[in-house]
């Protein structure tokens, strides 16, 4: 057991490889962050940005080979995951930390009663009898809003709609009281009222249990009113971390400031152009040399095609990866000053 | 609706119904459904689309955005309704004509893997429409091919590759070439953005507005993502379980929607910016979207309305104009009283137009 000072998870420098056909894929590669006790951290980022990966790699899900953790420590409540046999992280998963995927049909399994798949966590993690586990079943469909939960427990993972078996995978992530849960794109697939339920649910659940959350997601609407603190990553990178309000109205990363820049804002008049970051996504299995963002940076200098950027420790909360993160931070800040001196 | 003569494209009680069987004897013997089930994807539809303009389409997964916009284009077969193009009925063209016509209708996809067969390369594919309608051949189809690559922002190295060597947004840009392959007047983009990464999400709208002012084009904008109507649109029709209940122009939808359901499905957005997203109002809707099986009597968002009040399982709303050029579809509104929540402390009941059902 190490000091925990109020962080139920802390990572530091963690690094995931897969070997492919194409060589390593370095899909997470040297990520660091901590996470408080009721705290909610977004992780944001394009697809292939290493979200999953992250989250994988907590929950000791990475499927060896082709992938491993090469390097870093995942400190659960004082605890070293990597450390721990694979049985002693199955008594943690589930149960003290829980996770909800982005498809609930890949994580529910199609031919099982709801009621089984519920029941099962709590009998194998909380002791449950049957007829406690049923009982408790019952109740967490009832807690995450599915109507008529005591008729609905019998049926089958088809019977419920794309919010219903969100729901269902809420219920089952939540019905041991985990210390943390993450959520990766909970709501991607579903729709905007659904989404607006869903997130209403996983808040109302923080502040009642006091849950810490990790959210991924890609959408920056999403996090925006969900989290405490934002990780921005690009080709396994973190590429910005900073408390949520900072990060929205002073970014120091050129990446970040693209990103908000090139989503409609609907306040705005219809018509102007959108900001594009141009290019693609990057291919993580063939980085170009430098900054990894490089070919698509409005701001890239010489130096960022010679030497990977530092990451940039703005303040105590706020780093950056780039070479002229201070610069671009101060021009955030010059744009905010203008902006609220027109309004 | 039909205001002025200038509409390109102009839909008239368009429905769609999917009949799923039942009801019948043998049903009763099989042991199928014991009442007849039918889908009305979509259930008597007015619109206009002016030449030029952008008329997004909104709704909920499954409320019959795709099937409005493929019946459109007689993609899939109407079941009622008229759409006229430019003044002529679609329905009562010749096989000839109707060819002809659907060199000026194309669609984009959602899905832009899932609608470009992947054993063609990109020149094969973009090149098919022009030589399907003998636009042009030999050695100037790969020219016009060629061009078409530049057009949407790709390298014309790329017209001998597979479209699994792409990209999700080069894929849909290959979508788009295709479709202006044959310089149509009109295109439904169905959910031309939904599959891609936000870098690229504003690559293709930026693209799409482009192409637009450059060729004139008119498109039905069809998504569930509000934020990206409102950006590309002139004016929003939203969808609920086959039927428009509100339509006006983007900024009217955004900043001053009437409708109930059009209210939540605004606050419901999430904008990126903590400050607001601090201070909003959320209106969180019970339940889910009702099946459109058979979907519930009168106002079809009775069932998760919190206005509801006992008129709406029977009279069914029309659309009406409530504001200039601002229609919605609700009978607890109307031009004198447009506003929801008003009407509701004031106790008025029904003072909107409906019909009643049996
Ligand atoms: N060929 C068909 N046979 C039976 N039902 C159909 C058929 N095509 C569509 N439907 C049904 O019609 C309704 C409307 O479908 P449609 O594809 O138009 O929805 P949508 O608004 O485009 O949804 P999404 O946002 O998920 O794409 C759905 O309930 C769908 O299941
Ligand atoms: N099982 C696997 N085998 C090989 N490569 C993988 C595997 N899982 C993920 N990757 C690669 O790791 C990178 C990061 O993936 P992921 O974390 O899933 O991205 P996202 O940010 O979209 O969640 C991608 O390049 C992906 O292709
Ligand atoms: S290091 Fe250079 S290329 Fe990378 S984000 Fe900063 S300015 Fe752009
Ligand atoms: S008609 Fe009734 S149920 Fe429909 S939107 Fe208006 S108040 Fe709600
Ligand atoms: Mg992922
Ligand atoms: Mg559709």
């Amino acid at each position: 057991m190490s000091e925990t000072n109020g962080h139920i998870l802390t990572v530091n420098d963690l690094k995931t490889y897969f070997q492919t056909e194409d060589g390593v894929v370095k899909a997470v590669d040297g990520i660091t962050f901590e996470l408080r006790k009721g705290e909610t951290i977004g992780i944001v980022g394009e697809s292939g940005s290493g979200k999953s990966v992250t989250n994988l790699s907590i929950m000791r899900l990475i499927p060896e080979p082709p992938g491993k953790i090469v390097n870093g420590d995942i400190i659960f409540d004082g605890v070293d995951v990597r450390k721990l046999s694979i049985e002693d992280v199955r008594k943690i998963r589930g149960k003290r930390i829980a996770m909800i995927f982005q498809d609930p049909m890949t994580s529910l399994n199609p031919f099982l009663k709801i009621s089984t798949q519920l029941m099962e966590v709590t009998q194998l993690h909380l002791g449950h009898t049957k007829e406690q586990a049923y009982q408790h079943a019952i109740k967490m469909l009832e807690t995450v809003g599915i109507p008529d939960a005591k008729s609905r427990v019998d049926g089958y993972p088809h019977e419920f709609s794309g919010g219903m078996r969100q729901r269902v995978m809420i219920a089952m992530a939540l019905s041991c009281q985990p210390e943390l849960l993450i959520a990766d794109e909970p709501t991607t697939a579903l729709d905007v009222t659904i989404q607006a339920q869903i997130l209403e649910l996983i808040k109302n659940l923080k502040s009642e249990f006091g849950t810490s959350v990790i959210l991924i997601t890609h959408d920056l609407g999403v996090v925006a009113g969900m989290t405490e603190k934002i990780i921005v990553m690009y080709a396994g990178k973190v590429f910005e971390i900073a408390p949520t309000a900072e990060l929205f109205a002073t970014p120091a990363n050129p990446y970040t400031k693209g990103l908000l820049k090139s989503v409609p804002d609907p306040a705005h008049e219809q018509g102007k152009e959108l900001y594009q970051i141009p290019g693609l996504p990057p291919d993580v299995a063939h980085l170009p040399p430098g900054c990894p963002f490089q070919p698509r940076c409005y701001r890239a200098e010489e130096i960022c095609v010679q030497e990977f950027p530092p990451f940039v420790q703005i303040n105590e909360n706020h780093r950056s990866l780039c070479h002229f993160a201070k610069e671009v931070y101060a021009e955030s800040i010059a744009e905010k000053a203008n902006k609220s001196a027109i309004v | 609706m039909n205001e002025n003569g200038n509409s390109l494209i102009s839909i008239q009680n368009l429905k769609v119904h999917f009949n799923l069987g039942g009801g019948g004897i043998i049903d009763r013997i099989t042991g199928g459904s014991p009442v007849r089930r039918v889908v009305k994807a979509v259930d008597g539809v007015s619109l206009d689309i002016k030449k030029g303009e952008t008329l997004g389409l909104v709704g909920e997964s499954g409320c019959g955005k795709s099937t409005l916009g493929k019946a459109i284009l007689r993609l899939t077969e109407p079941t009622g309704g008229q759409v006229f193009y430019n003044g002529k009925d679609l329905a009562h063209l010749s096989t000839g004509d109707m060819r002809e016509q659907r060199k000026n209708l194309q669609m984009i996809f959602q899905d832009p893997y899932a609608s470009l067969n992947p054993r063609m390369t990109v020149a094969q594919i973009i090149g098919e429409p022009i030589r399907t309608f003998n636009l042009k051949n030999g050695k100037s189809v790969e020219e016009r091919v060629q061009d078409l690559m530049e057009t949407v922002g790709m390298s014309r190295r790329f017209v001998k590759r597979y479209p699994h060597e792409f990209s999700g947004g080069q894929r849909q840009r290959i979508g788009i070439a295709r479709a202006l392959a044959v310089d149509p007047e009109f295109i439904v983009a169905d959910e031309p953005i939904s599959a891609l990464d936000v870098s690229i999400q504003a690559q293709i709208m930026n693209l799409m507005e482009k192409l637009q002012a450059e060729k004139n084009l008119t498109y039905l904008f069809i998504s569930h993502d509000l934020r990206a109507v409102r950006h590309l649109s002139d004016r929003v029709a939203v969808m609920y379980l086959g039927k428009i209940v509100e339509l006006a122009d983007g900024k009217s939808v955004y900043a001053d929607p009437l409708m109930p359901y059009t209210i939540a499905l605004i606050s419901a957005v999430p904008v990126p910016d903590p400050e607001i997203e601090a201070k909003r109002e959320r209106i969180i809707l019970t339940g889910d979207v009702p099946s459109p099986i058979n979907p519930p009597k009168g106002c079809h968002f009775n069932t998760r309305c919190p206005y509801a009040i006992a008129e709406c399982k029977q009279i069914e709303p029309l659309l009406a104009e409530i504001k200039p050029r601002h229609y919605a579809a609700c009978i607890r509104i109307s031009p004198e009283f447009p506003y929801i929540e008003e009407n509701k402390q004031n106790n008025l009941g029904v003072i909107g137009a409906g019909v009643s059902e049996k």
